[in-house]
């Protein structure tokens, strides 16, 4: 994309999220344009377990397609961008090096048997009902902080019923 | 006299017919059933470092086997987390089933970090461990697949992620899917148990 589009995209979703930021100073949580986080959780891990995944549903609405690419979790020493598939009853697991790509104003979803979130090394099991403190790392939006919900060690989604 | 060409073209097809006789039998032949056996049972070191030999355990009763890792952020915990579920819910029915936790990824799992993962779940699960090459040939004999993956931070391994279920024989009886809802899988644990 040119300078000039990058540009004019970016005064756009400024112009926009201007107004939003200014309302919504008052709240702890920083505007960062274009990207939105929903229902971030992860699995409480049985004892001794070194891994776990996370997940969550990234709102891209900025005008240009962006891309996870990374990020850091409290209870972890690492953390990587994973694509897990079901190949005829093998459960195959791969690190994305290039991130998952976000296009622009879609909707995409880290899930079981899916993209997901792999927290590496992690330092301690994480238990049921805990919040754990993490950072998602974006191509273009940057760093943008989030809170996972610890579900139950067999929760299939984050079970929210709305 | 017999023209010899003539003899030498009569022996010629003669040949010919039995040469196809020959490959007809061949092909046609059905496959001898031997290799068809899929599972059996099998040696390795359980969770509590003891050499344990699976049939001694299952004695004619109907078991059941899964190949995993504790590297394993989704497929394995949530695996053994449901079927754990099921065991739960056949209550008596199945206090003598045993579900076999066979590591691929004997590497890192150790007998002690099996018994520590393994104790989130249900008391029925076994953890087993052993060297790579028995590892591999319980895998072979289970027609399991599984294979390290690089990943930036060390590895994590492919794997079938099929439950397998043996009959009191100890023959494949069935599996249960990843995908298998819990009451599908009640119905067929009770069906495996003859309630």
């Amino acid at each position: 994309m040119s300078v000039f589009l990058r540009t004019a995209a970016l005064s756009a979703a400024l112009l926009v999220v201007a107004p939003v930021t200014a309302i919504a100073q008052h709240h702890a949580t920083p505007a960062t344009p274009g990207i939105q986080l929903h229902m971030p959780w992860t699995r409480a891990t049985p004892p001794g377990a070194k891994v776990a995944g996370g997940y969550l549903t990234i709102e891209n609405k900025a005008s240009a397609a962006d891309r996870l690419i990374g990020g850091s979790f409290e209870a972890a020493s690492v953390v990587e961008v994973h694509e897990m598939a079901m190949d005829g009853g093998v459960m195959k697991m791969r690190a994305l090096d290039k991130g998952v790509s976000l296009a622009a104003g879609g909707s995409t979803e880290l899930k079981p048997g899916g993209y997901h979130l792999m927290f590496i090394d992690l330092k301690r099991p994480l238990k049921e009902g805990e919040t754990v403190k993490g950072e998602l790392v974006f191509e273009k939006a940057g760093k943008m902080p989030v809170n996972f919900k610890v579900m139950s060690i067999g929760a299939r989604s984050a079970g929210h019923a709305h | 006299m017999a023209n010899p060409l003539k003899i030498i073209r009569i022996v010629a097809w003669i040949l010919v017919a039995a040469v196809s006789a020959v490959m007809l039998v061949v092909l046609l032949a059905p496959e001898k059933p031997k290799g068809l056996a899929i599972g059996g049972p099998f040696t390795l070191t359980a969770m509590d470092g003891t050499r344990l030999d699976t049939a001694s355990l299952t004695r004619g009763k109907p078991y059941a086997v899964f190949f995993g890792f504790t590297h394993c952020p989704d497929i394995c915990p949530t695996a053994m987390w449901e079927l754990s579920e099921v065991l739960r819910k056949s209550g008596d029915k199945a206090k003598d089933f045993r579900v076999f936790f066979v590591s691929v990824d004997p590497e890192r799992d150790t007998p002690a970090l099996l018994k520590t993962y393994i104790s989130a779940f249900d008391s029925r699960i076994i953890g087993m461990t052993g060297t790579v090459d028995e590892i591999a040939a319980v895998a072979r004999a289970h027609r399991a697949f599984y294979r390290k993956v690089p990943t930036p931070s060390g590895y994590t391994m492919d794997h079938t992620a099929t439950i397998y279920l043996f009959d009191g024989k100890g023959e494949l009886w069935g599996t249960f899917d990843t995908s298998e809802s819990e009451d599908n899988r009640l119905k067929k644990l009770a069906r495996l148990l003859g309630n």
